[in-house]
């Protein structure tokens, strides 16, 4: 039965059809029509993904080669797909949390014009399009054709309302920040191919990337890992790149939970984790991929602690989670932060869609301080919104837990320090989730009588995916068991085995002894748990409607990075602009143009005069041009 | 005879030619000149043709006299040429009633 493997080109194929149909019908087509395309194919593409997944389950990869994509001299990239464990895993939860997505989006979106209805469903099936391409091309051109792709459409998608000039300026943002990561992914690209003469990931033949790796020089392998991971601080909001993931925020709430928290930030992980041997190969790379991810873990949720506006908190948490998943893979925990990517997925995209259904339900009201107390009006969004709290806080047996702890451990192993700052920021994670949760649903109404009179909990469309997320970020987890709870329940880990056995062969990331990890496990719950209790009982009863003062101005103020930047990057850049501008524009480029311009009428006018019109004149040139001519033959030139 | 004396007399009509063109301004006397060049080439190339002719018989008993049979070529050719420019330059008078050349300077404009 391997011939399912085949049907591999559908996934992405069904999305594209969507994205077509929606994009050129917009306008003929009506509101339901448009939203059952839009999610049907997702959903055609959900199918697929499980065939496939059951196939691979059982031990079967496939590399698709549909047609010669560049053939040049001895280097040839294939547009081909592979389908294997990690892909395929990546496709079940592009393609499922973006089903839910879009049954959601049908609902939210209700309110839009037709065209611009069918322009929100039609970026959406392009932005799967792409993460599918992503996450299926069996070399790295392909990858960057699809993180090319979804870079374009959180663009697209930030900047849906066209109209709001913030917004606008938010999608720049993001399209330039992702801009700046791409160039170093192409030149680990260029490198790669300078150096091995392919991009492709593996082949039987043994002539792939991760089949030659050991050809590279160690300057290489370093240079091109560190570029790699350029491109991932890029598209996973780490630092120094991370500034335009809060701001992303200015979409429609269903597109952050698509792009900022599902699926396209995790193209980093997916990124590094596909090129697990490369990274294995240069510890030095590692180290730097560890700290990064625990700096952006640890700075995200101070500037998230502060943050008054629903969504805000939820991207600056996505932020700091996706730097776990980082330090993750710093320390070599190549399953763990794959784990956590999946169980971030549902959580993460649970409480964006959460905070969704209270944003529709208070008008587009998105400050917390003038919430309060919905708990009894949206008991669906509630509980579901409890659930993912939960989660990302990492109390057990929800999700968050498993994967959370299991980079926790493997980084106590690598280095104890890793792992305390590690804590510390879970502690800070688990606070703020709950003062957002406690300040929202908990305490009295805050908001306006006629926001109160308006208050209701969203329609079937809207909380059907909310309680299906809900189940997942409560029990997802249960498939990656650690081994000192339960021995041999870790089947992503053996399911993953062989995406990483090359690397496990050179290095196996150590894990500590069992009893230490447990004890490392009560620790990271029982000051979460505090946390919550605390944040809990605090923000119910008081929350904070102030304007933050001293210290906590400047985690409000997101540590006035936007402004160092802005310092430091972009006035000197408008400077040189503007210097450009009126210096070398107009003295230096105008004054060439103008100059030659200049030279020509000059010399033309001198020249003009030798054609005086009497033939005397000419005869007499053209004798004195022939004499020149035979003193040169006769007496120069001898 | 020395071919020098020949090639004295060319240069002088072929100067003399070229003068009479550069310093009148009688179209038809400006013609007249430019024959004069023209057969002071025909000259050389007579004298020339005769000179080698002598000279190469010796060796070669087939050796040619080209140059002189050049010459009625270009008889022929100048001939033609004469009807041709004649032709003008009667147009000329014709239009202008005048044969000065500097007067046709209309062309520039």
């Amino acid at each position: 039965m391997n011939n399912v493997l085949h049907l591999v080109w559908l996934v992405p194929f069904f999305p594209l059809v969507g994205f077509l149909i929606n994009g050129l019908l917009r306008k003929q087509l009506s509101k339901p029509l448009i939203s059952i395309i839009g999610s049907g194919m997702v959903l055609a593409s959900f199918i697929v993904s499980v065939l496939l997944f059951t196939e691979v389950k059982n031990g079967n990869t496939y590399v698709a080669n549909l047609f010669d994509f560049i053939s040049y001299g001895t280097l040839s990239i294939p547009f081909a797909f592979q389908i294997d464990q990690l892909s395929s895993l990546f496709l079940l939860i592009i393609t499922g949390v973006g089903f839910l997505i879009h049954v959601y989006s049908a609902a939210y979106m209700h309110e839009e014009r037709n065209e611009h209805y069918g322009r929100y469903f039609c970026y959406l099936n392009l932005f799967v399009f792409s993460m599918l391409l992503l996450v299926l091309g069996a070399n790295y051109v392909i990858m960057f054709i699809g993180w090319e792709g979804v870079g374009l459409c959180s663009y697209l998608l930030i900047g849906y309302w066209f109209k709001n000039t913030e917004y606008n300026n938010a999608a720049k943002k993001a399209f330039i920040m992702n801009r700046i990561g791409d160039l170093g992914f192409l030149i680990a690209i260029f490198w790669l191919i300078a150096k091995l003469g392919t991009v492709t990931y593996t082949t039987p033949e043994g002539s792939g990337v991760f089949d030659l790796f050991q050809k590279l020089t160690r300057t290489d392998i370093i240079g091109i890992t560190m570029l790699l991971f350029v491109g991932a601080t890029g598209k996973s909001a780490q630092i120094p790149l991370y500034t335009w993931l809060p701001d992303a925020m200015a979409g429609p709430t269903p597109v952050s939970a698509l792009i900022h928290a599902a699926t396209m930030v995790t193209a980093g992980i997916y990124m590094i984790a596909r090129s697990n041997i490369l990274y294995t190969m240069a510890p030095e790379t590692q180290s730097v991929v560890a700290a990064i991810g625990l700096a952006t873990a640890l700075f995200a949720a101070t500037i998230a602690i502060k943050q008054n506006d629903i969504k805000k908190v939820l991207a600056y948490s996505t932020v700091s989670q996706l730097g776990y998943m980082f330090l993750g893979l710093g320390v070599g925990a190549y399953t763990g932060a794959v784990f956590h990517v999946m169980t971030h997925a549902f959580f993460k995209a649970l409480l964006f869609l959460g905070a969704g259904s209270v944003i529709h339900a208070m008008h587009h009201e998105q400050d917390i301080r003038k919430m309060g107390g919905l708990a009894k009006k949206l008991p669906v969004t509630h509980i579901t919104f409890l659930i993912g709290c939960i989660a990302i806080a990492g109390i057990p047996p929800f999700s968050g837990f498993f994967s959370k702890d299991e980079i926790l451990a493997f980084a106590y192993a690598k280095d104890p320090m890793y792992y305390y700052l590690g804590v510390a920021g879970a502690a800070m994670t688990a606070f703020y989730m709950f003062r957002l949760y406690a300040t929202t649903f908990r305490g009295t109404f805050r908001g306006t009588e006629e926001q109160k009179h308006h208050l209701h909990e969203s329609p079937a469309a809207m909380t059907i995916p909310l309680i299906v997320l809900a189940i997942l970020a409560a029990l997802g987890g249960l498939i990656g068991i650690p081994e000192s709870i339960m021995p041999n329940a870790h089947k992503l880990e053996h399911f993953l085995e062989p995406i990483f056995a090359k690397s496990n062969e050179i290095k196996m990331a150590a894990l500590p002894e069992h009893h230490t990890e447990i004890n490392l496990m009560v620790i990271s719950v029982a000051l979460a748990l505090v946390m919550i209790i605390f944040a809990w009982a605090r923000y119910s009863k008081k929350p904070e409607l102030n304007e933050p003062a001293g210290f906590g101005k400047v985690l409000a103020d997101k540590w006035y990075i936007d402004e160092l930047y802005n310092v430091v990057i972009v006035r000197p850049l408008q400077w040189l602009a503007k210097f450009m501008n009126s210096f070398f524009e107009k003295k230096v480029v105008d004054g060439i143009v103008n100059g030659v311009g200049r030279l020509v009428n000059y010399t033309s006018r001198q020249v003009r005069l030798l054609q005086s019109g009497l033939v005397g004149n000419y005869v007499l040139l053209m004798v004195l041009s022939m004499l020149a001519l035979f003193i040169v033959k006769f007496f120069i030139q001898k | 005879m020395l071919i020098e004396r020949y090639i004295y007399l060319a240069i002088a009509l072929f100067c003399i030619g070229i003068v009479g063109v550069l310093a009148r301004r009688n179209a038809i006397i400006i013609f007249m000149c430019i024959e004069l060049m023209l057969n002071a080439v025909n000259l050389l190339l007579v004298a020339f043709s005769k000179m080698h002719y002598a000279a190469g018989v010796a060796k070669n008993a087939t050796a040619g006299i080209d140059g002189q049979l050049f010459v009625f070529f270009i008889m022929v050719v100048a001939a033609a040429e004469v009807s041709v420019g004649l032709a003008i330059i009667v147009m000329m008078y014709r239009n202008t009633h005048s044969v000065d050349v500097n007067f046709l300077n209309r062309l520039k404009h």
